[in-house]
């Protein structure tokens, strides 16, 4: 099977190794922070292990003449619910300057965890950040503006957990059937 | 409109009762209040457009719900957008009248388990005199509405409540099936 798996791993598309490729250049700067490359045929991507340096990754991934991975395409939000954790998935593309994409992973503490706001890098991340949030429950650090972006502001729970129980009643209105 | 086919003689005189020219003038003129909340409100704006014609049994929608007959719930009516329908109902004057278009207003529709969002039926929150199923209606289907609303109008009478009126129209309604099953047996002879 593990042979499988490396022939399968050499023949990657072209997309993906452009991806391997500037996932090596992250690697080679941020070390043991970020995690194995992950040759996913659809959209391959690494996880940011030391949760607390992903603004510099971010920072990098950004500026970087070889990265220049000046769009967020996606954020989206994510509940492990066996690993006790919440996560984001953020696409990156390069517009204009490359053709490579990547997907970045972050996680935290699913009970009060919290994960760096990089609205500051990337302006789209403000209003995704607050979906994230909305719909997940994750904090995050550094954001100019944390409030619901889709439900009430005084909406009980977060919809989107697996485990999300719907409330009986808004504001006197029954809300389940 | 049997008002109109009534033969009106060379004096320009009308017998009627008040009821009935009152009735007249209410259902010959529906307003209803311009606002849709999700898809069906295109099927409703197709209906008002030319091809429907809305117009030609004098329903047109106004932009004020102070001057608005009937409220048409097209859509989807999320737990937020629930207060504000209420808000809107009562500003209406009265006699006001609400039709309820389309799954997702009726009943929640796709909505009714795992739509934590939505109010699993807008008669939840306001009175509704009509229901028009569908996921939207066809424009035929909400113009069929309509009618009935303006049968219901039809129904109502001074010192009438709308009860004994819903009442009255229920007894008088006819099983659409064999009106349906009629018209097919003269399409397939």
């Amino acid at each position: 099977m593990d042979k499988a798996m490396e022939e399968a791993g050499n023949i990657m598309s072209a997309m993906v190794q452009e991806s391997k490729a500037a996932y090596d250049i992250i690697r080679e700067r941020f070390g043991e922070a970020v995690s194995e490359f992950d040759a996913n045929p659809t959209m391959p991507f690494f996880e940011v292990l030391d949760t607390a340096r992903w603004v510099d990754i971010a920072l990098f991934m950004r500026d970087d003449a070889r990265l220049k991975f000046n769009c967020m395409a996606c954020l989206s939000g994510v509940d492990y619910l066996e690993e006790g954790k919440l996560g984001i998935v953020c696409n990156f593309e390069s517009i204009g300057q490359y053709t490579h994409r990547i997907a970045v992973k972050v996680k935290c503490q699913r009970d009060g965890g919290s994960i760096p706001s990089v609205s500051c890098v990337w302006h789209t991340a403000n209003w995704h950040e607050r979906e994230a949030y909305d719909m997940y429950g994750m904090v995050f650090d550094g954001h100019p503006d944390l409030r619901r972006i889709l439900c009430p502001e005084d909406w009980t729970g977060f919809p989107l957990r697996k485990d999300y129980q719907v409330q009986e009643t808004y504001h006197g209105i029954k809300v389940p059937y | 409109m049997g008002l109109l086919d009534a033969r009106i003689s060379n004096r320009n005189v009308l017998v009627t009762s008040v009821d009935n020219v009152m009735n007249w003038a209410r259902l010959s003129s529906l307003w209803p209040m311009g606002f849709g909340l999700a898809c069906c409100a295109i099927e409703m704006m197709a209906t008002n457009a030319s091809n429907y014609d809305l117009e030609r049994f004098g329903i047109f929608p106004r932009s004020s719900p102070r001057q608005s007959d009937l409220m048409i719930v097209a859509g989807t009516v999320t737990m937020k957008m629930a207060e504000r329908v209420i808000t809107l109902y009562e500003q209406m004057p009265e006699p006001r009248y609400v039709l309820s278009m389309g799954s997702c207003s009726n009943c929640g529709g796709p909505y009714w388990n795992h739509g934590y969002h939505v109010l699993k039926g807008v008669d939840r929150v306001i009175p509704v005199d009509v229901y028009v199923p569908g996921c939207p209606p066809r424009p035929e289907a909400l113009i069929g509405g309509l009618m009935k609303i303006q049968e219901l109008i039809r129904m109502e009478g001074i010192g009438l409540s709308r009860q004994d009126a819903l009442k009255k129209l229920a007894e008088k309604s006819v099983d659409p099936q064999q009106v349906i099953d009629q018209a097919r047996k003269v399409a397939t002879a």
